[in-house]
């Protein structure tokens, strides 16, 4: 990949940037004005999607199939009407609304030509056949009998923000949920398993702490080169995962293990990056210094990477969609709540500032 | 008929312009006008069919008072306006 293209999301519009290190650009924008949640580059047939937040005028999905140059308008997930007499209350004893509020996972289902996967606020999971033009919910997770018990972790709502789609059978499909837990289903979403084993809450009392539904993991991902290991960015520290989810290990990092992205090489899975923020009570770099951290032996040690960074008087904060590895294993990219982007093609040896000036970033992702 | 008016801020998303449109109630009136327009539906609308959490809709100057069911009665002359709240930045 010599001249990667990567898809911005911001508070205020998609942003395309094109070109390596140093000389990536923003070269164009769609949808200048309006909130963008994320965005999928589906490598089968070449279409982006573009998941917009109106706030007003609520979620939307886009296609472009000709790499963002024009949109349209495409479906977007709608849950069944609760049934009489249901009770689902949110942690705050609030009814909780059985629609959709926003889209934090879009990944493709390599089983069908127009398979995606869609991952919802308040907590549902959705699949479409057709690209996008409908979409139905998977009712198996939805009506799992802990699901009433997840709650708002980075946003009022539970959230599924991670769908892994397993190399070996893409009817294997693990997701995560904030906060609900880490779920896999290895029949195209028929029926769920639970797979915490060895995570640990600290924000219930400690005879909860273990369960399942309360865990909160910030980010999951795979390697897919090793699909039996994964990495998580949980809400209190980092864990991993090397038997295929059977069990998950922590891992303890300077300066620290608190943060909220993890992405893993795709043909090592030993190499991952994070990106520490100081404590959930503060979620700002540590003594405004903004670092990556990267281990290349599965955990035993970390390197920080600071080279081209803000290494004073920054307080940026990178959201869990924020993070983007190229399949190059070499470019990455990493955006801010206070619109600072950063790239590198070296693995993170040499940042470049994208730009200092972007809207509010959350979510990049190389097409 | 029921004379519907739809905020300038949603043009930018979906056409609706001002139009005539018959029912008792504000649910009625506005399914007969998605009916016609689908694809607006969705932007007042949730997939409950509630009125969106940061819309706002007025018959004849006051507000409705059912935002779930939109039951709230409509005259034969009444001027109905589908409005965004002020929210955000």
């Amino acid at each position: 990949m010599t001249q990667p293209t990567l898809l911005i999301s911001t508070r205020k519009g998609l942003f395309i940037a094109e070109g390596s290190g140093k000389d990536a650009r923003i070269t164009r924008s769609a949808f200048i004005g309006d909130n963008v949640a994320l965005t999928l580059a589906d490598r089968r047939d070449g279409a982006w999607y573009a998941a917009l937040d109106h706030g007003h005028f609520g979620v939307k999905l886009h296609r472009s199939a000709d790499r963002g140059e024009t949109w349209t308008e495409i479906a977007v997930p709608a849950y069944p009407p609760k049934p009489e007499g249901f009770v689902d209350k949110d942690m705050w004893g609030r009814e909780r609304e059985w629609a959709t509020k926003n889209i934090w996972a879009l990944e493709i289902a390599p089983d069908a030509d127009g398979g995606l996967w869609c991952g919802t606020l308040p907590g549902g999971l959705f699949r479409s056949e057709d690209h996008g033009a409908s979409w139905s919910l998977v009712e198996a997770l939805w009506n799992h009998p802990t699901r009433v018990k997840w709650n708002g972790g980075g946003a009022d709502h539970a959230a599924i923000h991670s769908i892994c789609v397993d190399p070996r059978d893409p009817r294997c499909v693990v997701v995560a949920v904030s906060s609900g837990g880490v779920w896999r289903t290895r029949d195209g979403g028929a029926s769920w398993t639970s797979h915490t084993v060895g995570m640990k809450a600290g924000y219930v009392p400690p005879e909860q702490a273990e369960l399942p539904e309360f865990q909160d993991p910030h980010r999951v991902v795979q390697c897919p080169s090793a699909p039996e290991v994964f990495w998580c960015q949980h809400h209190m520290g980092i864990w991993r995962s090397t038997d295929d989810l059977a069990s998950w290990q922590q891992i303890e990092v300077q300066p620290s293990s608190f943060g909220f992205v993890v992405a893993v090489h795709p043909r090592d899975p030993d190499t991952a990056w994070f990106i520490p923020a100081h404590s959930d009570q503060k979620r700002t770099p540590i003594t405004g210094e903004i670092v990556v951290t990267r281990t290349r032996d599965g955990g035993k040690h970390f390197e920080i990477l600071r080279d081209g960074l803000p290494q004073r008087l920054a307080y940026d904060l990178v959201l869990r969609h924020a993070l983007s590895l190229a399949d190059d294993g070499n470019h990455l990219a990493f955006g801010s709540s206070t619109g600072n982007l950063w790239v590198t093609d070296d693995q993170g040896e040499h940042w470049h500032t994208l730009s200092h000036h972007l809207p509010p970033i959350y979510a990049v992702r190389y097409a | 008929m029921a004379d519907v008016v739809f905020t300038p801020n949603l043009q930018r998303h979906v056409e609706c312009p001002r139009r005539e449109a018959a029912g008792a109630t504000v649910r009625e009136v506005l399914d007969a006008v998605f009916a016609d327009n689908p694809r607006l539906r969705g932007y007042v609308v949730d997939e409950r069919g509630a009125l969106r959490k940061h819309m706002s809709v007025f018959i004849d100057g006051r507000q409705i008072s059912d935002r779930e069911r939109l039951s709230d009665p409509v005259e034969s002359r009444s001027e109905i306006y589908v409005m965004q709240a002020l929210s955000g930045g």
